[in-house]
């Protein structure tokens, strides 16, 4: 049989991929350049049993989603800049109290309202000190209409697996732009549940540590009864505020993510192996950059590239490996510098990091790479 | 090869819709590759918007246009706007009644009234979009006739079929005979 093929906007396939992963719950404020996300889920999810809600705001929509997890449900929300910003606080929520859900940002000019239709990249910091307090942060930032699709189902998964909200940061172009899709059939891509009390209700605490970093989480409505709090929690979920316990569970929070960054982190080098010049891009921006260093190779210049798929936990050790080799680092970036600050953190100082930078709503421009990777050269 | 198209007007007038019928009918009819991509102002209506389509035998990594190969410009605010980066030898189609200035340079200019076809010819004003297209299929020959027909019908809602039809050949004809 041969598999569904469509031509479909970067932002359809998210929302099909939410429903590849099971994904039975959305609830939303529609904002430009992600509402089509919102419109897809309203007509689709209906269709497999699950369920729709435009909220009244973007902070409703975001405990929305965190309920419905409680509950049982593998459940997703998309935004733009602004609404992230308003989500911040209930996303807090989430990592504290350990609910998996899925955030899709579509990144957009700001700060504040910004330019709506305009590209962006400059929500990145934001997926990891957007919300107070020191929490874990897990975020995938595709760059392609397929690569969203399967970065969606891989979100849905690393969220059930580790327990926590997990963003998904397309910048408008790849959010927006249309390009052939395949889909996979029903389990090409593993699809991953978290993992259910093996203990009785009488027995069970939310945030047992015997069973590992990562404990169960069982579904509201399934006879299992617990606390949830935004408060510091014990194991039976309930607030504390002594030290030990304090400190135990926000280092333990933070080590589910950490611990597993290997099984978290991907990337793809292409032509970095005896690169003199490495970019490092993600989403559209790195698409201008492979675009850049096939140009560079013509013409006798040792240009790489390498494209971070996962933004957070961020590739330190490996980025620092490949310092030791190059002459340059370049990072193209719809922003202001966002990437190579988290670049220049992690290379010990072994080479300069160059930053090409827009936040005019304008793509970066192979051109520009190009021009840069002579003047480094 | 890597060819790139660029479909400008008003907000409102179709183009986005016109670059997503021409980048399916070689991505899922020709079974070439395409990627279409667009930008557009805070308005629903008016100011300038354009949509771009790449297509290329082989994969395609930026998804905008770097040298324009094919201008489709239906308003002077777009053609001003966006025919800067034409490309030697390539093409420009504009609707002789809306732009009356075109830029200087050594490329193929064709021109014919876009809009009044789709009004008077093919009876709404609506389908100017799918006009133009039928045009640009005719001037740029990156996907076959039928494969674009066939996505146009794959694309439009089914009580218009015939409607779309008929644009669709009434602009391929048009820059046929425009261009002799």
């Amino acid at each position: 049989m041969s598999k569904k093929v469509a031509f479909l906007q970067g932002n359809e396939a998210a929302a099909h991929g939410a429903i590849y992963a099971g994904c039975t719950f959305f609830a939303g404020y529609p904002i430009t350049p992600s509402t089509e996300i919102a419109e897809v889920c309203s007509v689709e999810l209906p269709k497999v049993g699950g369920k729709f809600i435009q909220m009244e705001d973007e902070i409703g929509a975001m405990s929305a989603v965190l309920g419905a997890s409680l509950a049982g449900a593998k459940a997703l929300t998309a935004t733009s800049g602004p609404g992230l910003s308003l989500k911040q606080e209930i996303i807090g929520y989430g990592c504290i109290a350990e609910i998996p859900v899925v955030i899709i940002d579509i990144m957009r000019g700001g700060p504040s309202t910004g330019m709506p239709t305009g590209p962006s990249q400059s929500d990145i910091m934001a997926a990891k000190w957007g919300t107070h307090g020191d929490h874990p942060a897990i975020c995938l930032v595709p760059a392609s209409v397929q690569e969203i699709f399967d970065e969606t189902v891989r979100a849905f998964n690393l969220a059930e697996k580790y327990r926590t909200p997990v963003m998904v940061m397309p910048d408008e172009i790849v959010g927006h732009m249309r390009e052939r899709i395949v889909f996979p059939e029903p389990g090409e891509i593993p699809v991953i549940d978290r993992t259910a009390p093996s203990v009785p209700p009488e027995k069970y605490k939310p945030y047992d540590t015997s069973f590992g970093d990562i404990p169960p989480l069982a579904a509201f409505g399934s006879g299992y009864k617990f606390h949830v709090t935004g408060l510091n929690k014990m194991e039976d979920g309930f607030p504390t505020t002594k030290a030990p316990i304090v400190q135990a569970e926000e280092e333990r929070q933070v080590r589910k993510v950490e611990a597993n960054k290997a099984d978290i982190m991907k990337w793809e080098e292409y032509m970095v192996d005896d690169a003199e010049i490495v970019v490092v891009a993600f989403g559209s921006t790195s698409r201008s950059a492979r675009f850049a260093v096939n140009a560079a190779r013509e013409q006798g210049i040792k240009a790489g590239l390498f494209r971070l798929i996962t933004f957070w936990p961020f590739p330190e050790e490996r980025m620092l490996e490949i310092s030791k080799k190059v002459k340059a680092f370049i990072t193209p970036e719809m922003n202001l510098g966002q990437c190579n600050g988290v670049v220049r953190g992690c290379i010990e100082g072994n080479a300069p990091v160059y930053g090409i930078y827009h936040v005019d709503g304008e793509p970066v421009n192979p051109e520009e790479i190009l021009k840069k990777m002579k003047e480094v050269k | 090869m890597r060819y790139e198209l660029r479909f400008s007007g008003a907000g409102g007038q179709g183009l986005i819709t016109a670059g997503i019928i021409m980048a399916k009918a070689a991505s899922i009819y020709e079974g070439i590759q395409a990627v279409q991509s667009q930008s557009y102002g805070p308005e629903a209506r008016g100011g300038a918007s354009k949509s771009e389509v790449i297509i290329s035998d082989g994969p395609i990594d930026y998804p905008k246009v770097t040298k324009c190969d094919a201008l489709l410009a239906m308003t002077q605010e777009a053609c001003d706007k966006y025919s800067h980066d034409l490309k030697e030898g390539g093409v420009l189609l504009t609707d002789s009644e809306f732009v009356p200035r075109t830029p200087e340079g050594n490329f193929k200019r064709v021109a014919f009234p876009i809009m009044r076809t789709a009004k008077f010819d093919v009876g709404r004003e609506i389908v100017a979009n799918i006009v133009a297209l039928g045009a640009m299929v005719a001037l740029t020959g990156k996907v076959s006739k039928e494969n674009a027909e066939k996505a146009v019908l794959a694309s439009v809602p089914e009580a218009f079929l015939e409607l779309n039809k008929k644009a669709f050949s009434m602009g391929y004809e048009k820059a046929m005979e425009a261009q002799k």
